[in-house]
């Protein structure tokens, strides 16, 4: 496998490595190193790739397992500071700012869910992947799979009707 | 579509079972038409997810790890310990020589400091060595004298 070949087999998917790496890394710096590092294994592993049967499904699995690894690492380097630690009494006008904001309003709350869950719904309701490929690169039985989706989408879906309420209240 | 029919879809897609496809039409239903106030959280919901996925990643794709810089790092951590062993060592030598004119200005000043003494010494001793003369002088003027007493007394015996 040339390099320009190579380029052809995992340069369109490389929006989803990087959308996915954010989702699970928060930050957009640490996205890009997670998707430029991705890269640099999957070049040296170009040999291997031809041996498998869907290249995107096993990048997006490289990058989970990546991206998981950077999650422990991080933990462990540095204490993560729990925000129910400090909760503010006064949060009603926060809420009201917020609930205008509602983009950035459904993105806390995937990110609030469990990585999981937060990993299938990026890659079915974000990447619109079908369950056959999910499955692949989530390692999980196709009902685990739609489990955990319903799971998100209902915990979401109520949250915000809970914040809407709260918000017109 | 007609809204029941969206619920319809709903109701499905929070239970995980809507293909695809079902999932595009109320995407596109949420995103394109006027939201109905009871469905409101999906029009948040499917529009988060349509902003989503125009993210792109901008940056260029390397495909080799950039080792130049650092090389260059240890290159220049090479060379930084280069010059500072250079430099000690020339410093070094640098010290020994101010020690070592250091050292040798003070011996000078002591030597002239002792020759200078030296001096007044010696001019103790000449003036020693003239009275230590004079003395002698003073006997042999005291050995004639002597002398003289002795002939004198023998001109008396006889």
């Amino acid at each position: 496998m040339n390099q320009s070949d190579f380029l052809k087999a995992v340069l369109p998917f490389k929006d989803k490595v990087f959308r996915l790496a954010k989702r699970l890394l928060v930050s957009v710096e640490e996205a890009e190193d997670a998707t430029q590092e991705l890269y640099f294994k999957l070049w040296r592993n170009k040999e291997k790739l031809s041996d498998y049967r869907n290249v995107e499904a096993f990048a997006m699995t490289m990058t989970k397992n990546y991206c998981f690894d950077r999650l422990k690492s991080k933990q462990a380097g540095n204490l993560t500071l729990v925000h129910s630690n400090y909760k503010e009494k006064d949060t009603t006008l926060e809420k009201k700012i917020e609930y205008k904001d509602s983009v950035n309003q459904v993105h806390k709350l995937i990110e609030n869910l469990p990585e999981q869950q937060k990993i299938i719904i990026q890659l079915r309701d974000i990447e619109q992947y079908d369950f056959d490929e999910i499955c692949e690169m989530v390692n999980m039985k196709p009902t685990a799979v739609r489990v955990a989706l319903s799971r998100a989408r209902k915990t979401i879906r109520e949250a915000l009707i809970k914040q809407h309420n709260y918000g017109v209240s | 579509m007609e809204l029941a029919n969206i619920e319809k879809l709903l109701e499905k897609y929070l239970n995980a079972e809507t293909t695809l496809q079902e999932e595009k039409i109320l995407s596109d239903y949420f995103t394109t038409n006027e939201v109905p106030p009871h469905l409101e959280e999906y029009g948040m919901l499917f529009g988060y997810f349509k902003q989503n996925q125009s993210e792109t990643y901008t940056k260029a794709i390397k495909l080799k790890p950039e080792k130049s810089k650092r090389k260059n790092f240890k290159l220049l951590s090479v060379a930084a310990s280069l010059a500072l062993l250079v430099s000690v060592y020339v410093g070094k030598n640098k010290y020994d020589e101010y020690q070592a004119r250091k050292q040798f200005a003070e011996v000078k000043k002591a030597l002239e400091l002792v020759s200078l003494h030296l001096n007044k010494g010696n001019e103790a001793l000449y003036a020693v060595s003239d009275n230590f003369n004079k003395g002698t002088d003073a006997i042999a003027k005291l050995d004639t004298y002597d002398k003289t007493v002795k002939t004198v007394i023998q001109k008396v015996n006889y």
